[in-house]
């Protein structure tokens, strides 16, 4: 765990519990979302929080970012506590950690252009916009892969993939140090899916910050993380490097979780690479001829 | 379950005496003051002093709310020594003006305005039901447009104006119905009916247009659920996908609000019954503010507030009773 | 057990399936002259992204497209056309020899009738005759041959009190208690989780190896169909891509699109693809 160098990001003892029932009488039953999880982001790498649903692993993002308060425990950023940050410290946090969500058309106001949505996380934090608005969200979208001549228009004119776009953008707008990715992907078609992994990625080694990745899906998680923590019923069971985890987990959930996710042959990717290598081969044989 | 039922028997309580609280701040202590008003016109001071002290209006206003409040249990005494009336529990006091015990005045008049509330309210349901079911069925058709059309006016026309036309119409001009008088049910059933003919509709065309216009939404959307389309992929006849799977969801949000309606109705149709000169507790209601007559007032309030309460009450055992995801509790 | 006219062909053969539904500016057709066939005893896969029409395709099969779609082609089921049957015939052959479960298991059950209901109501209206008292046990058997366990107690409980893996068993109980000769899935485990999904794949494989029962499975998920089905269907914006033998498509896709489909899903095993072949598709204005 500890390479020596102060970690970005780093939760101890995370306890978060939700009132179930109860009224004017008694108090109701209490339900532990989230037991005891420690965790640290490492600055510019990429830990993905894994698990089914009901782990804790989005509640647990949720306290990360301050969108719920702890019951318990402690979260420190860059070495100064969040959980007592009030006012002005918050918006400041706030400006150094962003969330990507789900699903990208709820979480864009409909009835804003994408120049309002992407600068409106400067506007909020009464920063100036460095170029003027029109110049920084175009900017913007060129470098999340949209055409910069749509900043005028509306979520709904975009596809689900270009509507996740527009979110990044959005979260990169106030240059984070950590973007909490909460499900970003999961919504996508796997042909999209796998061109915002890449992008993610791009982005992460063009500008070194870090991603909280949460994510049921372990092969997306393969594809993104540099560790993982494993979550389930509340606790992380697991932490370790994407390969150790992989390869030769150590706990008993994490086999079961890793066993149970359906797979493409290894042998028929194989086959499928000679096969296009042959065709390939092949096209340029015909067309050298 | 009992847990449940304790939760809201105490909210109940407590909703009822606020409601009390705030009667009484507004109608005891804000309006003018009511011994004057009782002693009439040859007052002297000693007389209204005399009647401040029977009433208990000189004691302080934490005291009068208690006698208040206890005499709804326990029943209270006005005044002292041979002059002394017991007012038996639940004492509401008496009328200024009447000077007759409050609870009776109300008991009276509950059978006329139950006997309203009740046929307004199978008048709605059924009109209200079969035209949300038919504007469903026939979606987008001429006569859901129809329909839709006819409960926009319904709602639209006042209470007031429906009661004055209605009666122009079917008694004045067309001579249908008999000139409303009040005559007991025992005494010529056909009278009695067709005295109340006329409030029954006037109550129940606001009511069954929104019942209508609910129904209806309720059914469509109901249709578009996954499990009528279970329904219909496991081979159902149209009719038990329709009985079963579209009409019991579909209704039960209706039990809900009709439960409060029918409560509301049950303390006082206040306009309707003074137009048709209905002796219930709307009009009871309408003549005490009138008069301002507030031992009256006070009772027919808390009587509205206390229906309403219980309606809410009744309408929660219900839905559990119909809903099996609140009667029974996930397994999980 | 329905009487089978074993015509020797196929179970369920398709050709030039098309769905429109009629607009303002013209039919639009969301499948387009489809064209596939289904062995007996086969497993089907029929894959592609949103949009692509493969859910349709099943309503299709099915006869419940939604109100002002129009079928057109011809959908043969054991020799029986069923484009040409009534409502009536084909209500006859929906649920008892065709049964469907659908995505999300929640929805699919009417939260106001027990499980027990649910599945003894699908027996008792196509069997005539039934008591209500052997229609329950119909429903227990069926529960505990989907693994329910106490199915004599949880026959009597709501969808509700059930896990959502439980509740895709009980929708599987309820077709499979008709026998059907035809399952079809439509992303029957995207909603569960991935344990569950396991689980609920197993199911379905020892089910059809018990009852040589046919099934199409719809999925957008391609290492799903890599493990469950012999066959499989390719679609993207309501036509056929590609459609060949499982091994056949996943080693040696002839279309573009099968191949940008393969690159693209995330490996478990390894950090293949991705990387390498979309980064020069990344851009998807």
């Amino acid at each position: 765990m500890s390479d020596g160098s102060e970690p970005l990001l780093r939760a101890t003892h995370l306890v978060k519990e939700f009132a179930v029932g109860g009224g004017l009488l008694g108090r109701g039953r209490r339900f532990t979302a989230v037991d005891d999880v420690s965790l640290e982001v490492r600055t510019g790498e990429t830990l993905a929080l894994v698990g089914e649903s009901g782990s804790g692993k989005s509640t647990t993002a949720r306290l990360i970012a301050r969108l719920l308060d702890v019951t318990a425990g402690d979260i420190e950023f860059a070495g100064r506590p969040v959980h007592a940050l009030t006012g002005k410290a918050l918006h400041a946090y706030r400006g150094e950690v962003q969330v990507v969500f789900q699903d990208p058309y709820s979480s864009l106001n409909p009835k804003h252009t994408v120049e309002r949505i992407v600068t409106a996380p400067l506007v909020y934090q009464k920063r100036p916009i460095p170029g003027g608005a029109r110049a920084f969200t175009g900017a913007l979208m060129e470098r999340v892969g949209l055409n910069p001549d749509h900043s005028a228009r509306f979520p709904a004119q975009f596809s689900g993939g270009q509507a996740q776009r527009i979110g990044i953008a959005r979260a990169l707008a106030v240059s984070p140090k950590l973007i909490i990715a909460d499900e970003a992907v999961s919504a996508l078609d796997v042909s999209v899916q796998a061109q915002v992994i890449n992008l993610l990625r791009r982005l992460q080694e063009e500008e070194g910050f870090s991603y909280l990745f949460i994510a049921h899906d372990l092969a997306v998680v393969r594809q993104i993380a540099t560790r993982v923590a494993v979550m389930n019923g509340g606790r992380i069971v697991e932490t370790g490097d994407r390969d150790q985890v992989f390869d030769s987990p150590r706990d008993e959930y994490t086999r079961k979780l890793l066993a149970a996710v359906p797979r493409i042959r290894p042998e028929w990717d194989a086959e499928r690479r000679r096969n296009e290598q042959a065709r390939k081969d092949r096209e340029r044989e015909e067309a050298g001829r | 379950m009992s847990r449940f039922l304790l939760n809201r028997l105490l909210g109940m309580v407590v909703v009822l005496f606020l409601v009390c609280l705030f009667t009484f701040v507004v109608f005891f202590v804000l309006s003018p003051d009511p011994a004057v008003q009782i002693c009439g016109k040859n007052c002297t001071p000693e007389a209204i002093d005399q009647i401040r002290e029977n009433l208990g209006l000189d004691q302080p206003f934490l005291t009068q709310f208690w006698t208040f409040i206890s005499g709804l249990f326990v029943g209270r005494t006005y005044g002292t020594g041979p002059n002394a009336i017991d007012c038996a529990a639940p004492c509401l006091g008496y009328s200024f003006q009447t000077s007759q015990p409050v609870a009776d005045m109300i008991m009276q008049r509950l059978p006329v305005s139950a006997t309203i509330a009740i046929g307004a309210a199978v008048l709605w349901l059924l009109a209200g039901i079969a035209g949300g079911l038919i504007s469903a069925v026939r979606e987008g058709r001429f006569a859901d447009r129809f329909i839709t059309g006819l409960t926009l006016t319904g709602m639209s026309i006042p209470n007031y104006v429906l009661a004055l036309a209605l009666q122009f119409l079917l008694v004045v001009t067309l001579g249908w119905l008999p000139f409303p008088q009040a005559v007991p049910f025992g005494d010529d059933p056909v009278q009695w009916f067709m005295n109340f003919l006329m409030p029954w509709i006037v109550l129940a065309i606001g009511a069954a247009a929104v019942y209508t216009r609910l129904t209806r939404a309720n059914v469509i959307e109901s249709l578009q659920e996954n499990y009528v389309r279970t329904a219909r992929a496991k081979g159902l006849s149209p009719g038990l996908v329709w009985r079963r799977h579209a009409l019991r969801p579909a209704l039960t949000p209706i039990v809900t609000i009709f439960g409060m309606d029918f409560a509301n109705l049950l303390g006082g149709a206040l306009i309707t019954e003074t137009v048709f000169g209905l002796n219930g507790i709307g009009k009871l209601a309408a003549d005490s503010i009138t008069k301002n007559d507030q031992p009256v007032i006070m009772g027919v309030t808390l009587l509205a507030a206390f229906l309403v309460v219980v309606g809410a009450m009744v309408v929660d055992l219900l839905y559990t009773a119909i809903d099996p995801r609140v009667r029974v509790g996930s397994a999980k | 057990m329905s009487t089978t006219s074993d015509t020797g062909g196929p179970l369920l053969r398709v050709r030039g399936l098309t769905v429109g539904f009629p607009t303002a500016a013209g039919s639009v057709e969301v499948v387009k002259s489809l064209d596939f066939e289904l062995a007996r005893g086969g497993a089907l896969g029929i894959v592609g992204e949103s949009g692509s029409g493969k859910s349709m395709t099943s309503l299709a099969i099915m006869g419940l497209l939604p109100k002002g779609a129009r079928r057109t082609g011809s959908i043969e089921f054991d020799g029986t056309e069923l484009t040409a049957l009534r409502e009536r015939a084909m209500r006859a052959v929906r649920g008892d020899r065709i049964a469907m479960i659908f995505q999300d298991p929640l929805s699919s059950l009417n939260p106001y009738y027990t499980v027990g209901t649910q599945i003894a109501e699908a027996y008792r209206s196509h069997r005539k005759g039934v008591t209500r008292r052997q229609a329950r046990a119909v429903a227990i058997e069926a529960m505990e041959r989907v693994h329910i366990h106490d199915a004599a107690r949880r026959v009597d409980h709501y969808p509700h009190q059930f896990s959502g893996g439980m509740r895709q068993r009980v929708m599987i109980a309820m077709m499979l208690s008709m026998e059907p000769e035809l399952l079809i899935a439509d992303e029957p485990t995207t909603a569960l989780d991935v344990t569950v999904q396991a689980q609920i794949l197993d199911l379905l494989a020892e089910i059809r190896a018990d009852t040589g029962a046919g099934l199409i499975l719809i999925t957008h998920d391609l290492a799903v169909v890599s493990e469950v089905t012999d066959h499989i269907v390719v679609m993207r914006e309501g036509e056929l891509v590609e459609q060949g033998p499982v091994e056949r498509i996943f080693t040696d896709p002839r279309e573009a699109y099968t191949r940008m489909l393969l690159d693209a899903v995330p490996r478990i095993d390894d950090e293949i693809g991705l990387l390498k072949t979309t980064a020069s598709a990344e851009e998807d204005r």
